[in-house]
């Protein structure tokens, strides 16, 4: 790996140029998946960051609440053209889906009783939970790596759905948890 | 005015607990929209939920749809502006701090401990959103057949979802399920 394999990056956007960038994906990456239209778009495409760099803001966007979506499109805009940037990206990738689900919401107070309409829709959330769970296993495979870990996970799904603990008392408690687990030690000098 | 306030009570709240991904906090916009608030029913919103993970851009977008349901087209803006403002100040501001911390000692230990939770809470909401979809045998292997085909391929998710609709009009045509 040398510096000759990367191509140069390219100059950064004007706000409207990223705006218009972001929007397109947000319009196009249908099926979920955004993170890798967003690689594409920023990395392959338009050059405004190389892949490690991407690699870094996709671990801060995972670790931190918020979707991965809507958080890599704060930190490279802000990247890219600071406060506005992130403000104009995350719009950027907002609206199309925002709208089509706004509209969605009138078809189905017009159309949503039917039975038909009902019949298609159950179909759909029996698809979208096999992707759920990929997306699942995908994310686990990433971040799981002893058995420790595992515990977490089914202790954390068992208070929430098995003992009905709100998600908040069971993320700040097995977060507290995992993190202490994972806690830095050894050498203080390493 | 009320409901207003409420749907942004509700997304800010919820917005905060989407670690690892707008599944994990599924058990309470559950508990919240169906329980609490009888904004819709659990297949309504199971369908929303659906549907929105077909729609382009971030997969939670239907939160516009349960705030246009509740309160039209302010109820959409506030629910959508709820449901991103604090995660996103958070992200902007932390994101500047995280990569001066990229030495610190304890940020291994935060990405993986966040990690093992957020995987146990995508695994929670998992769980109940397959109570209500996983309703007989069929829908168990649709779920299952969707699930083999994205984890073998690199099939866009869409189709797969799609064809699971189809699924549902045929098994409604032919009676079954």
């Amino acid at each position: 790996m040398t510096d000759s394999d990367t191509p140069p990056l390219a100059d950064k956007p004007s706000l409207g140029h990223l705006f218009w960038v972001f929007l397109v994906m947000g319009a196009t990456s249908l099926g979920g998946g955004v993170v890798g239209y967003l690689r594409t778009g920023l990395v392959v495409r338009e050059r405004w960051l190389d892949d490690v760099t991407f690699v870094e803001l996709l671990s801060i966007s995972q670790t931190l609440p918020g979707l991965n979506a809507t958080n890599m499109s704060i930190l490279v805009g802000d990247r890219l053209r600071g406060g506005w940037g992130a403000l104009l990206a995350t719009l950027g990738m907002c609206l199309p889906g925002a709208a089509l689900m706004t509209g969605a919401a009138y078809a189905y107070g017009i159309g949503g009783d039917d039975p038909w309409s009902k019949a298609f829709l159950h179909g759909i959330a029996a698809g979208a939970l096999g992707l759920i769970v990929v997306v699942m296993v995908q994310l686990g495979s990433r971040v799981l790596k002893g058995f420790a870990d595992y515990v977490i996970v089914l202790a954390t799904a068992a208070a929430v759905v098995g003992f009905k603990v709100s998600v908040p008392i069971a993320l700040l408690g097995a977060g507290a948890v995992a993190i202490w687990w994972h806690r830095p030690r050894g050498g203080k000098s390493s | 005015m009320k409901q207003l306030l409420d749907i942004a009570g509700v997304f800010s709240y919820l917005s905060l607990l989407t670690v690892g991904g707008g599944m994990a906090a599924f058990p309470e916009l559950k508990t919240l929209t169906v329980e609490t608030y009888h904004w819709m029913t659990f297949p309504e919103m199971l369908h929303f939920y659906s549907l929105g993970q077909l729609a382009p851009g971030p997969n939670m977008m239907m939160v516009a749809s349960i705030g246009a349901v509740v309160a039209g087209l302010p109820g959409a803006a506030v629910a959508l502006v709820a449901f991103f403002l604090p995660t996103g100040l958070l992200t902007f501001f932390i994101g500047r701090l995280w990569i001066h911390l990229s030495t610190w000692r304890w940020r291994p230990a935060i990405q993986s401990g966040l990690g093992s939770v957020s995987v146990g809470l995508v695994l929670a909401g998992a769980i109940i959103m397959g109570r209500g979809a996983v309703t007989d045998w069929l829908w168990a292997a649709v779920a299952a057949i969707v699930f083999l085909l994205l984890f073998k391929t690199k099939l866009n998710p869409a189709y797969p979802i799609v064809a699971s609709g189809l699924v549902g009009l045929l098994a409604h045509w032919l009676q079954i399920a």
